[in-house]
């Protein structure tokens, strides 16, 4: 409750903070439904790689998304203690699986640097911005563009 | 609730009544000549004339009112439901409901077509019709001795005459003008018996608005019947006890007097005597035209054997009756009969007993069906095959962990296995429909298609009850509407064709519904020529589709027309032979799970079967282990399943194999290979093959690992967060909690005949 008063006040966000590697990103607290522990996915036919398939969300067939190989990073080999992160963009829900949940940071936009100036495909397509938190540096991910293309989109 | 609601459950209604209309209509062409049927389309009409008044939609109202005189002509004998007739009258009904579209969606309606039809109405109406007076029935005997007083109906609004004797004042507002040029006693005059039912005040109409309206047509006399007003301790406050008989002298026409009872007719006795010109009723001699006689309370007294404060009480209790009529809600109408009785009669229990006892029937009466959101049934309908997952999961983890599996936890899961499964066969009966609706717009489309083509064209339906879930009635309405174009338009001939052909020069269009193993099963036949297979043949040559020298089974050139750019028709009209025919509603039928099969016999006509399933949440499916995976095959695809024999694996080309079953030949398809769940193909020897019959009629065997069992799974969309899956029709959760694949059997064959799965499912999204 706290954290969602303090947001209109101050105008500023909040960002769950979560590990890949030795990297650290975040993303927006608002699309984030749930975060639960990982258990083994049913893997999907003429799916891209990052796609891990699809497991039961009470009821509901949640596609997982193996958001290291989606960044372009070495595939995660998922154990139990990789955690999946429910989010939803518009009516889509997806689970990413990420190594650990690290933080919950409430910024200032200000706070957001831009990315720095580079070619990489990473940079344009996933990433928005960095953050500097303590001497650690952790990148802020467009939800949106981690997604799987819909048919639409794909056609 | 606000007006826009309400407004919306008036267009259900409307919808309800449509239906109605076009039934009733359909049964008086085909020989009914039930009065009920006649009023019952009668009823229909002057319903949503009634509603469509109430909001103030014109075009509606005087597009119903037309309609309605020339129906009523038809429900007082005066004119012959007959061929003609009906004909333009399920032309009306289209219009009408056009217009009720209109109304409600917008857009605009073929102006041209309804005045044209206002015409031919009222054309029927008039041309026909005998004058107004003669057909009418005799006057009844019924009007009983007339009763002192017109008490609590009449009372509160008439004029009071006061015991200084002041002169009643006659109540002709309108003919004030002409009072001059007739003396009242020319005019027509009639005697009106208005018997209102209990049902009138429920409603909220109020018989003294009507007397009064009524008293607005001319000079009248009123006198209330109160013969059947029972003693205070057993009257029921919300029953009608008052009837009036009425004499009223009015050059307007008895037309205009039964329109004052228009809304109240069903729900009242009513009887219109028309007196013979200058005749003086019974009760103008005796009264003064338009006298509310004083309310007599000796008369009262002595008949009702009442003290006299009594009568005042029951006064007031008929006034609450009166109010409580008016309250709709049947909840409120509880709660005010019981105070308002209680308040008004404290020590007669029994009539505030037989208030309440009256109002709770009322209400429970009233309750029969009730109009429940389709979200809201969907919402339960999930939560139901959660509940199925759940148990099942439950299931599972028990007889994992209760070795001996005699304990009670085991006896009583088993009756909560038969417990969920009887809750979600009820919820999927509430989703379930009867197909009539689409029915019965196709016999629309047939009229409509049928007068364009010129062609004559009777269209017979069975098994409109035939029931279905909604989701499939719905998606059903637009392929059944082309293939029923497509039999009007190409199928059947035209009449000189068909005499010449020996052939009734009426076509014949057959629509049939019904059950068959857990499918629905629907049929159009017709009775045209069949199916040109030489000229199918031939424009599948000339479209590419077919190699010249390709030998067909007369099976195969028939579902050549399920193709893709195909259409027989030699010259392009307005209703099909567009290109966009056969394949589209192949493609629709198919995406509801169904299958749609042509048998053709030339010069007898075709017929197009169509299977679908009774529901798009629930499917028959077995469970089969893929390179280790689960997957669920539709069980109405497989047609048998088989241990292949090392001997009966042969090899074809280089990566082909066949399988021979009983001397003939079938491909063998590796299921896990086409999924690209292994690199290489299987060994047949070690799996099982499902021998499947796919769209187009051609077997393929597919091979899986293992078969783990046959159960009912309930169907998920992989859409909804995902995309669509080539080769996967949907997803289900399994007793374990896991996501299964639903294996999409059609696309694997197609896909098995060498088209990519990929490039099937972009062509599909495009299309």
């Amino acid at each position: 409750m706290t954290y969602l008063a303090k947001n209109p006040a101050n105008g500023g966000r909040e960002l769950i903070a979560f590990r890949i590697g030795n990297q650290e990103f975040c993303v927006n607290v608002m699309s984030v439904r749930e975060i639960r522990g990982w258990t083994p996915a049913t893997p999907m036919p003429h799916a891209p790689q990052y796609l891990l398939g699809v497991i039961n969300l009470r009821g509901a067939v949640l596609p997982i998304i193996d958001l290291s190989a989606r960044l372009g990073m070495k595939p995660a080999e998922p154990t139990v203690r990789h955690v999946i992160i429910v989010t939803q963009v518009k009516n889509r829900v997806v689970g990413l699986l990420v190594e650990a949940v690290s933080d919950i940071l409430t910024i200032k936009d200000e706070d957001i640097q831009p990315t720095p100036d580079m070619t990489s495909e990473f940079e344009r397509t996933f990433a928005r911005g960095i953050l500097a938190i303590e001497g650690r540096m952790i990148c802020l991910i467009e939800l949106e563009a981690v997604f799987p293309h819909t048919e639409s989109e794909a056609a | 609730m606000d007006m826009n609601e309400i407004k919306e459950i008036f267009f259900q209604e409307c919808e309800e009544q449509l239906a109605e209309l076009e039934s009733g209509l359909l049964r008086l062409n085909d020989g009914d000549r039930d009065p009920e049927t006649v009023n019952a389309v009668f009823r229909a009409v002057h319903s949503i004339k009634g509603g469509a008044g109430a909001f103030g939609l014109d075009d509606l109202v005087s597009f119903a009112h037309v309609f309605e005189t020339t129906l009523d002509c038809v429900r007082s004998n005066k004119l012959e439901p007959t061929q003609d007739v009906l004909k333009v009258m399920l032309k009306s009904a289209d219009v009408l409901a056009d217009l009720t579209n209109v109304a409600r969606d917008g857009g605009s309606v073929d102006q041209a077509r309804s005045l044209q039809l206002i015409r031919e109405l009222e054309a029927l109406a008039k041309g026909e019709a005998p004058p107004a007076a003669s057909a009418l029935e005799p006057a009844a005997p019924k009007a009983a001795a007339a009763k002192p007083a017109a008490v609590a109906k009449a009372a509160p609004v008439e004029p009071v005459v006061n015991e200084h004797g002041f002169a009643p004042v006659a109540f002709s507002f309108d003919d004030f003008g002409s009072d001059d040029d007739e003396t009242p006693g020319d005019l027509p005059a009639y005697d009106i018996v208005f018997k209102p039912k209990s049902e009138l005040y429920t409603k909220g109409n109020e018989a003294t608005l009507l007397l009064r309206d009524l008293s607005r047509l001319g000079e009248m006399s009123i006198h209330c019947n109160m013969d059947s007003l029972p003693p205070l301790d057993q009257m029921d406050p919300e029953a009608a006890y008052f009837s009036w008989k009425v004499s009223i002298k009015t050059d307007k026409g008895e037309d205009a007097v039964r329109s004052v009872f228009e809304f109240a007719e069903w729900d009242c006795d009513l009887e219109v005597t028309a007196l013979e010109t200058g005749e003086t009723t019974e009760s103008d001699s005796d009264d003064l035209p338009m006298q509310p006689v004083p309310f007599d309370l000796s008369a009262l007294d002595g008949e009702l054997d009442m003290p006299l404060g009594v009568v005042e009480e029951e006064e007031q209790i008929a006034a609450v009756q009166q109010a409580v009529a008016a309250a709709e809600a049947a909840s409120n109408v509880v709660q005010m009969a019981a105070s308002a009785s209680r308040a008004a009669a404290s020590d007669k229990g029994a009539a505030t007993a037989a208030a309440q006892n009256n109002a709770q029937q009322a209400s429970s009466a009233a309750a029969q069906t009730i109009r429940v959101d389709l979200d809201r049934v969907d919402r339960l309908i999930n939560l139901v095959g959660e509940l199925v997952i759940n148990q099942a999961m439950l299931s599972q983890s028990v007889i994992e962990n209760d070795s001996n599996g005699v304990s009670s936890i085991n006896m009583g899961l088993e009756e909560l296995q038969q417990l969920t499964r009887e809750i979600q066969d009820s919820v999927m009966a509430i989703r379930a429909q009867p197909v009539k609706p689409v029915f019965q717009r196709m016999a629309r489309t047939v009229r409509e298609i049928a007068d364009i083509t010129g062609k004559s064209v009777r269209l017979v339906t069975e098994g409109e009850n035939t029931e279905v879930d909604k989701t499939v009635i719905d998606k059903l309405a637009e392929p059944l509407t082309h293939m029923i174009r497509n039999a009007v338009d190409h199928g059947l001939e035209t009449p000189e064709k068909r005499i010449a052909a020996g052939k009734n020069a009426e076509g014949t269009v057959k629509l049939t519904a019904k059950h068959r193993s857990g499918r629905i099963v629907i049929e159009l036949s017709d009775d045209g020529a069949g199916i040109n297979r030489e000229k199918v043949r031939q424009k599948a040559i000339d479209n590419d589709l077919i190699a010249a020298d390709a030998n067909l089974s007369d099976e195969e050139i028939d579902n050549l027309i399920f193709h893709a750019g195909f259409s027989t028709a030699d010259k392009v009209s307005d209703l099909s032979g567009r290109g966009v025919g056969m394949d589209v509603v192949k493609r629709s039928i198919q995406a509801l799970g169904g299958r749609i099969n042509i048998s053709s016999k030339p010069g007898h006509g075709s017929v197009f079967t169509m299977s679908l399933p009774l529901t798009l949440a629930v499917l028959d499916g077995m469970v089969v282990t893929v390179a280790g995976q689960t997957l669920v095959v539709p069980l109405t695809a497989i047609v048998e399943t088989l241990q292949p024999d090392a001997a009966a694996i042969h090899s074809f080309g280089a990566t082909q194999r066949l399988i021979s079953i009983r001397n003939s030949f079938c491909p063998l398809v590796d299921v896990g290979r086409i999924l690209n769940f292994r690199a290489t193909q299987a060994n047949p020897v070690e799996g099982v093959a499902l021998l499947v019959e796919s769209e187009g009629g051609g077997q393929r065997a597919l091979m899986v690992d293992a078969i783990q069992g046959q159960r009912q799974v309930v169907i998920k969309s992989l859409e909804a967060n995902y995309t669509h899956v080539p080769g996967i029709a949907a997803a289900t959760i399994l007793g374990d909690g896991r996501v299964a694949l639903i294996l999409d059997v059609d696309a694997v064959v197609s896909a098995s005949r060498g088209q990519s799965l990929q490039l099937e499912s972009s062509l599909a999204a495009a299309g």
